[in-house]
C-alpha cells in the first residue's frame, strides 16, 4: 500500500459553520448549530461530547447519510476544496467508502450477517476500483492481515457471528480502509469493546494511520480516550463546538468552563480524591435549548451576557485555540471566522 | 465470620448450554461463577471488576437471591441464605437491594415515581403511613423534589432516573446495596453527581455496597476493596488503592495499564494478548494462560488457587506465588 502523499499546507476537510436541523412535528431540533473545524491529512481530530451534543450528526452530515427529517440548512463541507453539501447522491456514492471510510460503534450491525467476511471486505474494491472478485478476495486477505486477523485465508470464509466483538471491529476497519480513503470516520469504535480489547484496537488504528497516512475523525464520549489518540480535539456541547484546539492545551489548560469541569469530574486512576467536583444539572435537550450559551444553566462562572440572546461567538485565543465563551472575549485575537493551524 | 456483613464461600453457578433441535443436546456448561469467596464488612464497599462475560452480574444475581447457586454458601450476618425459612428469606430480600445499570429499563414507565419507590414496601406489607414517610425521606436523601412522587419516569432525565432507582433501593433501609454498573449508561457530565451521592448516602446511612463495574478508575474512587474476576474466578483480591498501585496478577496489571491516564506510566506495563474466550471454551489450567505474556508450563495444567501473597492481598497466579516483592514487576520471559 502506497502512503498517501500529503502536505501540511492544505486541509483535507473543512467544516464551516455547519447547521443540521431536524424538522419534526414538535418543532425544529437544532442538532448541529454552527460547527466549524478542519482536518489536515494524516492527523487525528477527536470529536468529544455527550449523547445529543451533535457529534454523530456532524459525521452523518459529512457523509450525507442523515436520517429522515434532518437537513443541512447552512454551512460548507469542503473535502479537498470541493463542497459536498450541494453534491448529488450519485456523487456521494463515489465519496463514501472511497474517499471517506467509516467505522461504527456496533460492528454486528455494521457487517451484514448473511455475507462472508471476505465478500464484505472485498465489495468496496469491486464497486469503487472495478476489481474482479478474485483479486478483491486476494486483497481482502492482505487487508485482514493488516488489521491483525489471524489466519485471514480461512477467515474470509467465516460469517460475522463466528467472530468475537474485537475481531469484528477489525474486520469492519479492514473494509473501511480497503479503498485507501484519505479520511476515516470512527464513531465510538471502542464503546462496545472490553477494556483490554479497547486498547488493542486503538493501537491498531494508530498503526493503520501510520501505514496509510489517512486522517482520522475520532468520535467519542470518553474524553480520557482522546488523550492517547488525537492531535487536536473539538469539544461538543448543545450542538456546537465549544472548544477546539491542540490536544495538550485542551486537556491540560482547558479554556471553556465545560471542558474544565468535565475533566475535573472524571475519576483518574492513581489520583484518589475524597470527592469529585461535579457539574450541576443535566445536559440540554436540543429541542429546548436555553437562550444564550447552552452551558450557562450549569456554569459556575456565567455572566449576564451568557444567559440570553445569541450563543457566544467563537473567540480565537493566542495559542490558536477556538473557544465559544464570553469569558474569553478579552483574550480574543484575529478574526472570529479564522481557523487555527494544524497544531 | 462474626463481624462480616456478607460472606461468600466457594460460590459456584454453572449454566447448561443446550443445542440442537428442541434444545435436546447438552453442549456443555458455562461456569459463570466458579468458586468465588470473599467477605464484605459493614459500611465498606467491595468492588467486583472484570470484563463482560466474567460472571460479575451472575454473582450479583446469586447474592440478590434471584438465582440459586449450584454449590457454595452465602451468609448475611452469619445466616446462611440456603437454609432460610420463607419468612426469613423475605427478610433477606429486604436487606439486600440493587441499583441497576440502565435507569431507562429499570423503571416501569406506566407507574408513578412514588409507586415505583414504595412498591417494595407494599410487597413487604408496610403500612401506608410508613410508606409515605419513607417516600419523603428517600426522595429528600437522593436530592429529588417532593412532587416527583406524582410524576412518571419519562419526565426525568437519565441522572434523575438513576436517583429514583437509588431511592427505591434505599426505601427498605437495607444494610447492603448491590450497585451493578450504576453510572456506565449515564452521560459523562452527570456521573460524578451520582458517585458523590452514593458516597454521601453510604456515610449517612452506613450502608455497605457491592459495586460491580468494569471501570477501574471509578472503582478505585468508590471502594475499599477490589476483587478482580476473570472467567468466573477471582484472580486478585486486595485493598483498592494497593491493587491499583501495585497489581500482582498479570490480568489485573493489564486492566490497570488500560485505565492509566495518558502521560503517566502504568505500574506494570504488561502486553495484552488476544481476547476473552467464550464461556464454553475456558482454557485448562489457569484460565488466563493463553493471554498471559508470563505463562509458565505449570499454568497450562494446574489452576492456581487464590493464595495470600502479602498482607491484605490474595492472588491466583503461579508467578505471583513464586516471585518476591523486591523484583516486581517481573521481567518478561525471553
Amino acid at each position: 500500500m502506497t502512503p498517501i502523499q500529503h502536505t501540511r499546507s492544505a486541509p483535507l476537510l473543512t467544516i464551516r459553520d455547519l447547521r443540521t436541523h431536524f424538522f419534526t412535528r414538535r418543532g425544529v431540533v437544532k442538532a448541529v448549530d454552527g460547527v466549524s473545524f478542519q482536518v489536515w491529512p494524516g492527523e487525528t481530530l477527536g470529536l468529544v461530547g455527550e449523547s445529543g451534543s451533535g457529534k454523530t450528526i456532524t459525521c452523518l452530515s459529512i457523509l450525507k447519510l442523515l436520517p429522515h427529517g434532518a437537513r443541512i440548512v447552512a454551512g460548507e463541507i469542503l473535502l479537498q476544496g470541493r463542497d459536498l453539501v450541494p453534491e448529488s447522491e450519485e456523487t456521494m456514492e463515489q465519496v463514501r467508502g472511497k474517499q471517506i471510510g467509516m467505522v461504527l460503534q456496533n460492528s454486528m450491525a455494521a457487517l451484514d450477517p448473511v455475507f462472508t467476511i471476505g465478500s464484505q471486505v472485498g465489495e468496496p474494491l469491486v464497486i469503487h476500483h472495478k476489481m474482479s472478485w478474485k483479486n478483491a478476495l486476494r486483497r481482502a486477505v492482505e487487508l485482514l492481515r493488516m488489521v491483525k486477523v489471524v489466519a485471514p485465508e480461512t477467515r474470509i470464509r467465516n460469517y460475522p457471528h463466528e467472530l468475537s466483538g474485537g475481531m469484528r471491529q477489525r474486520v469492519s476497519s479492514a473494509a473501511a480502509i480497503g479503498c485507501q480513503p484519505s479520511l476515516l470516520i470512527a464513531d465510538e469504535p471502542t464503546t462496545a469493546l472490553d477494556v483490554t480489547t479497547q486498547r488493542q484496537y486503538l493501537d491498531l488504528l494508530m498503526e493503520l494511520q501510520r501505514a496509510t497516512g489517512m486522517a482520522i475523525l475520532f468520535v467519542t464520549h470518553d474524553i480520557s480516550l482522546v488523550g492517547n489518540m488525537c492531535d487536536r480535539i473539538a469539544v461538543f456541547y448543545g450542538g456546537m463546538v465549544v472548544e477546539y484546539g491542540p490536544r495538550a492545551q485542551v486537556l491540560q489548560q482547558p479554556s471553556h468552563p465545560y471542558t474544565a469541569a468535565l475533566l475535573q469530574s472524571i475519576p483518574q486512576l492513581g489520583e484518589p480524591r475524597e470527592r469529585l467536583p461535579s457539574i450541576a444539572g443535566d445536559p440540554p435537550d436540543l429541542g429546548h435549548l436555553p437562550g444564550g450559551c447552552p452551558f450557562h444553566p450549569r456554569c459556575d462562572a456565567a455572566l449576564d451576557v451568557c444567559r440570553s440572546g445569541a450563543p457566544p461567538p467563537v473567540f480565537q485565543l493566542p495559542d490558536t485555540r477556538h473557544v465559544r465563551c464570553w469569558l474569553r472575549e478579552s483574550e480574543h485575537v484575529g478574526s472570529v471566522t479564522g481557523s487555527p493551524g494544524p497544531g | 465470620m462474626s463481624e462480616a456483613l456478607l460472606e461468600v464461600q466457594d460460590l459456584v453457578k454453572h449454566f447448561p448450554v443446550k443445542r440442537g433441535l428442541l434444545r435436546g443436546r447438552l453442549a456443555g456448561w458455562v461456569r459463570a461463577v466458579d468458586g468465588v469467596s470473599f467477605a464484605l464488612q459493614p459500611g465498606e464497599t467491595f468492588a467486583i471488576v472484570g470484563e463482560s462475560g466474567c460472571g460479575k452480574t451472575t454473582l450479583a444475581n446469586l447474592i440478590l437471591g434471584l438465582l440459586a447457586p449450584t454449590s457454595g454458601t452465602i451468609w448475611l450476618r452469619g445466616q446462611p441464605l440456603a437454609q432460610l425459612s420463607a419468612a426469613a428469606f423475605m427478610a433477606y430480600r429486604r436487606s439486600v437491594t440493587a441499583v441497576f445499570q440502565d435507569p431507562y429499563a429499570a423503571l416501569n414507565p406506566r407507574m408513578r415515581v412514588g409507586d415505583i419507590i414504595t412498591e417494595p414496601l407494599e410487597i413487604h406489607s408496610y403500612s401506608r403511613q410508613v410508606r409515605q414517610h419513607r417516600l419523603r425521606e428517600v426522595l429528600q436523601a437522593v436530592g429529588l423534589p417532593a412532587d416527583s412522587a406524582r410524576r412518571f419516569p419519562h419526565e426525568f432525565s437519565g441522572g434523575q432516573r438513576q436517583r429514583i432507582g437509588i431511592a427505591r433501593a434505599l426505601a427498605m433501609q437495607p444494610p447492603l446495596v448491590i450497585l451493578d454498573e450504576p453510572v456506565s449508561s449515564l452521560d459523562v457530565s452527570i456521573r460524578s453527581q451520582i458517585l458523590n451521592l452514593l458516597k454521601d448516602l453510604q456515610q449517612q446511612f452506613g450502608i455497605s455496597y457491592l459495586l460491580i463495574s468494569h471501570d477501574l478508575a471509578t472503582v478505585e474512587h468508590m471502594s475499599e476493596w477490589i476483587g478482580v474476576m476473570y472467567l468466573g474466578k477471582l484472580v486478585e483480591v486486595g485493598r483498592a488503592k494497593e491493587v491499583c498501585r501495585q497489581p500482582r496478577h498479570p490480568y489485573t496489571a493489564s486492566l490497570v495499564a488500560a485505565a492509566t491516564p495518558p502521560g503517566r506510566h502504568a505500574p506494570w506495563a504488561v502486553p495484552i494478548l488476544g481476547e476473552v474466550p467464550h464461556g464454553l471454551e475456558v482454557p485448562g489450567g489457569c484460565a488466563f494462560h493463553p493471554r498471559c505474556a508470563y505463562v509458565l508450563s505449570v499454568c497450562q495444567t494446574h489452576t492456581p488457587p487464590l493464595t495470600t501473597v502479602a498482607a491484605q492481598r490474595q492472588v491466583a497466579c503461579h508467578l505471583a506465588a513464586t516471585a518476591s516483592e523486591e523484583d516486581w514487576p517481573p521481567r518478561l520471559p525471553g
